[in-house]
């Protein structure tokens, strides 16, 4: 008997028929040939979350991206009109790469007046248009205008700043949805005090994906993290989620989290009590406004134990926004069929205090500790499937969000090689 | 020459909690036995409410160095507190050789 109500058909899943309830075949996650169709198919078609607007606060200021997954590296910069646009980080004369420090292959940011490439002073104004070329006159015929750097398309949502190699794309409203309106007007730019980690993590994007788009682990996997009561409380009634919803390509899970605060100070260790913080943040909600009508798509069951809404924007990025009061970004971002780069961001009001400051450093380092038991069992994961022994597997109604991922990952990988046969 | 403010004297022989960034926090972390880090919990996890009486009377923007110090000192003290009150070991359990640094950390 579930805690939580499930759909009329009888499970979340068979809510969305198409998905099936078979088991599913994980060799998506270890095949070269389906990781090099992903980046074809995926990686340079769809709205890819880069940053946000926060980084880059006033002209000039710029960030590099390096985007392997999609064999390029971009800029993105702030121009005089106040604009924030998407170069290939590239020279045109003969094909430098434009920003960078020291080590080419690493991410850098800062501000600047104009781009001027290392090699031979080729300089490009904030709007990507080439503006000085060195020794012009012993160049052949060349017209400035047709040089300028290759832009890319980018478009702003609530702050969160997206590129899409495609040129053909829909814009970016469309593509994010009903969550995409759902969520607008949720007060991100309210919260600017960051936290971003980041690792390189042995095993397939959508592995990491599939472990932060479930809690079902949670009472097993973090079991420790918990003082002993709770922990045996929660792995012997399991996890039931309040509500799953899909819009393809994305979707959503929201979930109650009923320790912010908690029920009885005994359920928590001895540090969360003093400072009033833990996994679910800070307990006292900062005072901004916008946080007490919360946006239709999220808390959809409008359920009173609601604690955390994590949505999913296909393919590579996730937005968790948390009862109170702060928000996290995942972003996974492939290097190979075997590894990926993994980003974290938590997001908080500013502390005006130092006790709320040392309750943010609590969420986000206790956040790293759950973090490294999750990125240290996916690579025991990614090396299992490696062997192939087993293929396929069968996945509970609470990892429909996993499902749904590899189902419409392999829908646009078989749409793309089928356009890629018929040409 | 003092690190700490006044009040918190008795906490001076652990100053060398006292590190800017979450990385070297982290290192001295794993770095430490687990009776180095029980006995910087054991002296100031006391007084962390304490800390946060006193240091509320100042501006986080512009924290004079022995308040800022202190606040160093208590972030040590949440890193810290993982190994005392859960892991009984300063590294996470079945964390193997995975890392997550932290790239981007708000100024103190």
């Amino acid at each position: 008997m579930p805690h939580f109500a499930k759909p009329a058909e009888g499970s979340w899943t068979q809510h969305y028929p198409e998905l099936s309830t078979a088991p599913v075949d994980y060799t998506d996650s270890i095949d070269p040939a389906y990781y090099a169709a992903e980046k074809e198919a995926i990686f340079k078609r769809t709205w890819l979350h880069v940053g946000r607007a926060e980084q880059v606060p006033k002209t000039g200021s710029f960030f590099t991206k390096e985007l392997a997954v999609a064999d390029t590296s971009l800029i993105i910069v702030r121009g005089r009109d106040g604009e924030i646009r998407a170069f290939h980080n590239m020279c045109r004369h003969r094909g430098n790469k434009l920003v960078w420090n020291d080590f080419p292959g690493a991410e850098v940011k800062g501000t600047c007046r104009q781009f001027t490439c290392k090699y031979h002073a080729w300089r490009y104004s904030l709007a990507g248009e080439l503006t000085y070329v060195q020794q012009e006159e012993e160049f052949f015929g060349l017209d400035k205008a047709d040089y300028g750097l290759k832009s890319v398309r980018c478009e702003v949502w609530e702050g969160f700043i997206f590129v899409n190699l495609d040129p053909a794309a829909l814009p970016l409203a469309d593509y994010l949805g009903e969550f995409g309106k759902g969520i607008e007007g949720y007060p991100f730019g309210e919260m600017t005090e960051v936290f971003t980690y980041r690792a390189e993590i042995n095993a397939n994007w959508k592995l990491f994906i599939d472990a932060f788009a479930e809690f079902y682990h949670a009472p097993i996997l973090h079991m420790k993290q918990a003082v002993k009561d709770e922990a045996d409380k929660l792995a012997r009634v399991g996890y039931e989620a309040l509500h799953y919803e899909l819009h393809q390509p994305h979707g959503m899970v929201s979930s109650w989290g009923g320790m912010s605060p908690p029920k009885d100070l005994n359920m928590v260790k001895p540090i969360e009590r003093v400072l009033r913080s833990g996994l679910f943040g800070p307990w006292d909600k900062p005072d901004v406004a916008g946080l007490d009508e919360l946006p239709a798509a999220v808390n959809p069951a409008r359920h009173r134990s609601w604690g955390i809404d994590s949505f999913h924007f296909f393919p590579n990025f996730m937005l968790l926004l948390w009862a109170p009061g702060w928000y996290l970004t995942y972003d996974y971002w492939p290097t190979g069929v075997g590894r990926h780069i993994f980003e974290a961001s938590l997001y908080f009001v500013p502390a005006k205090t130092a006790a709320e400051r040392l309750a943010h450093e609590l969420a986000a380092v206790t956040f790293k500790e759950y973090g490294l038991q999750d990125a240290n069992t996916l690579e025991a994961t990614q090396r299992m499937l490696g062997s192939r022994v087993v293929s396929e597997f069968p996945l509970c109604d609470q990892e429909l969000l996993l499902r749904a991922l590899h189902k419409v990952t392999a829908d646009y990988v078989k749409e793309y090689r089928d356009g890629a046969a018929a040409r | 020459m003092a690190l700490l403010p006044a009040e918190f004297a008795e906490l001076e022989p652990f100053g060398d909690w006292v590190l800017p960034t979450e990385r070297e926090r982290y290192a001295k972390r794993l770095a430490s036995s687990m009776a180095e880090l029980q006995a910087f919990y054991d002296a100031a996890f006391p007084l962390l409410g304490r800390a946060n009486a006193y240091l509320e009377g100042f501006g986080l923007d512009n924290l004079p160095d022995p308040e800022r110090n202190l606040l160093l000192l208590m972030m040590s003290l949440v890193l810290v507190s993982f190994p005392v009150e859960v892991w009984s070991q300063p590294r996470v359990p079945d964390s193997g050789a995975a890392y997550l640094d932290l790239v981007v950390e708000p100024k103190v």
